[in-house]
């Protein structure tokens, strides 16, 4: 066996690591074209917005630089109750979606193929075609208001209950669930399937009641779906413009039906403070990202950490 | 326990059908007034309206497939390589890269639109359809790469490795080895991007600038107003083409890997 010579080792390790940064290089690389087209649309588009937004750039011409767009937004008297509406539907049909998906996953775990062919119906499905469904299936005068009356419940479509347009918004928390139950239940179904049974038999036969092997093993294994999904159906939700423009309540209005308000207004003025209102939207669903990917930093530490 | 499994499957989808039965009827129906349960006379009218040039319907529908098809085909172009980096490679800042490339799902584009239709005004690409394309790639690309990220996180990498030293061209080992391997991923991220580009109304409608007549623009513009038949005939009408492709790819669909992408994020 014969001695590696120090000059020697440094050149393997030097080779060693030019072989890993051509790799990374390479990684890059091929993320290249997805990370600039993200970039210079979503990230550039940011920028511009902002720089419209506080007079940097404008249809109005540049110049002035000032804050007053946001001042304007947020002192909009309808801002804080439109804040409030779209983290109310949106905590509320993402919250009802998660719990209900988990609950349905788990239940047609080992229902076969069929189970994803069920939760594949509503997946192709417009948007505005769930809307145009729900509008004559729960307006006053909709397919469910005349079961009702063809049955005796109501005498006329006066007494049937506002479901669409209506100050609590249920018809869009109805579509919400509608369509995002199927989507998150297929997600989870995928989850669960790739989980190995080995953990769950085991604790099972270690003694575990079928509740605690859920609760202690089985949705710790799905967690990381969980928090996926729900990440993306919330932000979905919160920035969903069509669903409460047709469905939901006309006052107060959801963030991004406020701004879209804004900025189709006919007054040009007001141009900078729809814009202020749109950056603001994006702010709060960045901090959503951040919070979020500080849960997950910080459940992977934990884990590594044992 | 069975019987209750198929009882819960059926009771799924009933609910999930019962939307569609309004509409249905609806595109059906002449003069269906509250309490009439079903229509007292029944027509082709509404589904005849549908190809007069006045309703633009056949108009939103080409554009709308041309739109979708273009977008999914580049998303895939672009989503190829980078699910095959964040799937199969390590690299410094990986994660970070990933959460970059999400944003446009979760972070919502109202902001982002109006700055976007500020360039694309200079460029003289507002109001166009290829304007309308772009934008429509930033949410089709964040799903491809997430769906191929977690296909190419199950791919073995030693079997392209094998045809290569058995003397394969590396163009005969992405059609012959790779492709097939990666086939229920492609599938299932060009249906994600079809169905998304489909769908889109706002982006569409900003950057669009009312040049562009896509068939969620025809729905959005009758859903304002009152005529319930047509209303109907159109929504049947935009689920068509994504029932289609969803036919196709129902079997890639069933593969986990494929779809557990999208629950680890």
């Amino acid at each position: 066996m014969s001695a590696v010579l120090p000059t020697q080792r440094t050149e393997i390790q030097k080779s060693a690591r030019r072989s890993q940064w051509r790799t990374y290089g390479l990684a890059y690389g091929m993320l290249l074209p997805a990370v600039v087209i993200i970039g210079l649309l979503f990230g550039g588009g940011m920028v511009l917005a902002f720089l419209q937004s506080i007079g940097a750039i404008g249809i109005l011409g540049a110049g002035n630089i000032s804050l007053s767009a946001y001042q304007a937004a947020l002192s909009n008297p309808e801002f804080i109750r439109s804040l409030g509406l779209s983290l109310y539907i949106a905590i509320v049909a993402t919250g009802a979606s998660t719990i209900l998906s988990i609950a349905l996953a788990m239940a047609l775990r080992k229902a076969g193929r069929w189970a994803s062919v069920a939760c594949q119906i509503t997946l192709p499905i417009p948007h505005l075609v769930g809307i145009a469904g729900i509008l004559l299936l729960l307006s006053p005068s909709g397919l469910i208001s005349r079961l009702f009356y063809a049955i005796g419940l109501i005498q006329s479509d006066q007494d049937f209950p506002l479901l669409v347009n209506d100050s609590a918004n249920v018809g869009v928390l109805l579509h919400f669930l509608w369509k995002e139950i199927p989507f998150m239940t297929l997600i989870l179904l995928a989850v669960l399937r790739g989980i190995n049974p080995a953990y769950e038999m085991q604790a099972r036969a270690l003694g575990a009641s079928p509740w605690q092997c859920f609760w202690n093993v089985t949705l710790p294994m799905m967690k990381s779906g969980i928090l996926s999904s729900s990440l993306i159906v919330f932000g979905y939700i919160f920035s969903s413009f069509e669903v409460p423009f047709l469905l939901g309540s006309t006052r107060p209005r959801t963030l991004p039906v406020l701004v879209y308000r804004a900025f189709t207004d006919s007054d040009l003025t007001r141009r900078p403070e729809a814009i202020a209102l749109g950056i603001i939207l994006s702010i709060l669903s960045i901090l959503i990202i951040v919070a979020y990917s500080w849960v997950i930093s910080r459940d992977r530490q934990s884990e590594s950490g044992v | 326990m069975k019987n209750i499994k198929n009882l819960l499957l059926i009771l799924i989808t009933v609910v999930l059908f019962l939307p569609f039965l309004p509409l249905l009827i609806w595109s059906f129906a002449k003069g269906w007034y509250f309490p009439q349960l079903i229509p007292e006379q029944w027509t082709l009218q509404h589904w005849i309206q549908l190809l007069l040039p006045t309703t633009r319907v056949v108009e939103g529908l080409l554009q709308s497939l041309a739109i979708a098809f273009m977008t999914t085909l580049l998303s895939l172009l672009v989503g190829l390589p980078a699910g095959r980096a964040i799937g199969l490679m390590e690299f410094p800042g990986k994660a970070a890269l990933k959460l970059f490339l999400l944003t446009p799902i979760i972070v919502s584009p109202l902001a982002t639109l109006m700055g976007i239709q500020f360039v694309l005004i200079r460029l003289g690409l507002n109001g166009t359809i290829p304007g309308v394309i772009l934008v429509h790639l930033m949410p089709t690309i964040p799903y491809m790469t997430l769906v191929l990220a977690s296909v190419f996180a199950n791919f073995d990498p030693s079997y392209e490795i094998q045809a290569r030293s058995l003397g394969a061209s590396p163009m005969q080992v992405f059609s012959q080895v790779t492709l097939p391997l990666i086939a229920p991923g492609l599938v299932v991220g060009a249906l994600f991007a079809f169905l998304i580009s489909w769908n889109e109304f706002l982006l569409t409608f900003f950057v669009g600038a009312g040049r562009v007549f896509t068939l969620p623009m025809v729905l959005f513009t009758l859903l304002q107003g009152g005529n319930n038949g047509l209303i109907a005939a159109v929504a049947i009408t935009s689920v068509i083409p994504g029932l289609l492709f969803l036919l196709v790819s129902s079997k890639a669909l069933q593969n986990e890997v494929t779809l557990g992408g999208l629950g680890n994020v």
